[in-house]
């Protein structure tokens, strides 16, 4: 059995004449949360169908909790838990029924059933409304519910596709201490999308980048940072004239000056001390409040790694 | 298998039941349904309704009228409302899901006919007092069974390929509707008749050897039903679905 929860070797997938994926090859290991970060139409929600064994790959192959999604697909989806782009919900009934409905799909015993739905509903504080019709309630609630029916068998493997959409701030959190709870405690392994890149920072171990189907960037926040964007300082204070500009621009640690009213951000090709460019600033004048050496965030490495795809 | 299958029948039966998210919307509908069918009609015709062998006519459009109403919602309506992915996400088979459907489909188109027959039967006696035990012949009673049975089927398996193809549930049922129109056309032309063909035509049905044409009817029913359910299990694929 393979030691990689999921693990892909040139997975590919075409729609007629569009690549949706394209070649994937990525190694995750059980445990690990791992986020999958695209634009709209990048392919993520594809590759979620071809691990999950919902659609055959045109190309490669894929391998998940030790089965082939091809031949195997339906001992992938006994193990894996699912709240894919639609949270797929039945509307027409209530949250308690939802819940039952798929803890028999998942051939839960009785006892356990009643016990785990109780567990997640009171855990989603959705327990006093569990006699509610779903329709009436609101996309935040509805998001609760999903998460919980994805959890409901207790899956060794869970995707997500954006799983916080919808949730109010404090609940968002929540559900990131779950999630991280779950991969740290019991060894679940999650694979979520999202277009939340700070969310992706905090909660990921790991991260893919995916660009028109090919897996452009993998690794930890820190190192896609790192890899991928460079170091900013930003001086708050006045006088920020062309003249202190051209200066900066001159020295070869500087790679971009743009001035805001009383702020100056200076980017710089790599990390470097940043005082002798503060000396020179405050000899050439300028009035300098504050310096912030600024962390750069992943969303700025995302978007530099787009942009250089693209080019 | 059979355990997922009655999973997603009772799940089918609750949305039906609950339309509307109320259990008082879903009802309301049987109960018209049981007054115009089990009790209007019966009053009105009186000892005719359980002796005229026209009336199993009758019996087998009621189910199909029925399947209809509801089977187009099983299918086009999980993809209309994006449940299907996550359900085909789930440890479901592709043969529970579907038998699930069409079961839940011909246990409500097949069931509410009888009960529809029952109650029928109730209300000739009881308005008819003065003519003693009205009862369907057994001969009748047994087409009716199982050809209701049949018809149930054939209109389940009928809406699942109707609903793969279509694009709505309206637009599955509106589809549907229009295939019951085209069955029913030789039925409302038979009024439009010249006299003596229209006389003829009711001599003949009224002489004919009911047991055989009953199993005519069964044999050709049977043929289709599976010609059907085998075409509805070929198109029923999980990447087929998602990919619609």
């Amino acid at each position: 059995m393979s030691q990689y929860a999921i693990q892909t070797l040139n997975l590919s997938r075409d729609f007629k004449t569009v690549r949706a994926v394209d070649g994937l090859s990525l190694e995750i290991l059980p445990g690990t949360v791992f986020g999958f970060l695209g634009p709209n139409g990048a392919g993520k929600t594809t590759t979620i169908r071809l691990l999950l064994g919902l659609l055959e790959p045109t190309g490669g192959s894929a391998v998940v909790l030790g089965f082939d999604t091809v031949k195997q697909g339906a001992e992938v989806r006994i193990r894996c838990g699912a709240l894919l782009e639609h949270n797929g919900l039945y509307e027409r009934l209530t949250a308690y029924d939802n819940l039952e409905f798929y803890a028999n799909v998942w051939h839960m015993p009785p006892g356990d059933r009643q016990a785990r739905i109780k567990e997640l509903l009171i855990h989603f504080g959705l327990w006093e409304r569990r006699k509610e019709i779903v329709v009436q309630w609101s996309r935040g609630m509805k998001q609760k519910l999903a998460v919980a029916r994805a959890l409901l068998h207790r899956p060794v493997l869970v995707f997500m596709d954006e799983p916080t959409a919808g949730l109010d701030p404090v609940a968002a959190v929540a559900l990131r201490e779950d999630l991280t709870a779950l991969a740290q405690r019991e060894g679940v392994t999650i694979f979520l999308t999202t277009h939340n890149l700070s969310e992706a920072e905090k909660l990921c171990q790991r991260i893919g980048v995916i660009r028109q189907g090919k897996l452009i960037a993998v690794g930890s926040p820190d190192e896609l940072r790192q890899n991928n964007s460079k170091p900013k300082v930003e001086v708050a204070g006045s006088k920020f004239g062309q003249r202190v500009q051209d200066l900066l621009k001159e020295r070869p640690e500087v790679v971009e000056v743009s001035a805001e009213k009383d702020h100056l951000i200076i980017t710089l090709s790599k990390v470097t001390p940043v005082a002798p460019l503060i000396k020179m600033l405050v000899d050439a004048g300028v009035q300098v409040e504050e310096v912030h050496k600024g962390n750069v965030d992943l969303e700025h490495a995302f978007l530099t790694l787009l942009e250089e795809e693209e080019k | 298998m059979m355990t997922d299958m009655f999973t997603i029948i009772r799940k089918e039966f609750k949305e039906l039941i609950f339309q509307r998210g109320r259990f008082r919307g879903g009802l309301v509908g049987v109960l018209i349904f049981v007054f115009a069918f089990g009790i209007l009609m019966p009053l009105q015709m009186g000892r005719d309704w359980v002796e005229t062998p026209i009336n199993l006519l009758f019996f087998a459009w009621l189910p199909y009228l029925l399947v209809s109403g509801v089977v187009a919602d099983t299918i086009a309506g999980e993809r209309e409302r994006h449940t299907l992915e996550t359900l085909l996400a789930s440890r479901l088979s592709d043969r529970a899901i579907l038998f699930g459907k069409i079961g839940s489909a011909v246990a409500y188109g097949w069931g509410l006919t009888l009960v529809n027959v029952l109650i029928s039967v109730v209300t000739v006696n009881v308005a008819y007092p003065e003519e003693g035990l009205l009862l369907f012949p057994s001969e009748t009673s047994l087409a009716i069974f199982i050809v209701s049975l049949l018809v149930a089927l054939f209109g389940a398996s009928l809406g699942v390929i109707i609903s793969l193809r279509a694009s709505t549930v309206r637009q599955a049922q509106q589809t549907m509707g229009i295939l019951m129109f085209v069955v029913l056309v030789p039925v409302m032309l038979l009024p439009l008749l010249p006299q003596e063909w229209s006389l003829w035509f009711l001599e003949w049905a009224m002489n004919a050897d009911l047991y055989t044409i009953i199993i005519a009817v069964v044999a050709a029913l049977l043929i289709l039903d599976a010609s059907l359910l085998g075409y509805a299990m070929s198109r029923f694929k999980r990447a087929r679905l998602i990919m619609d």
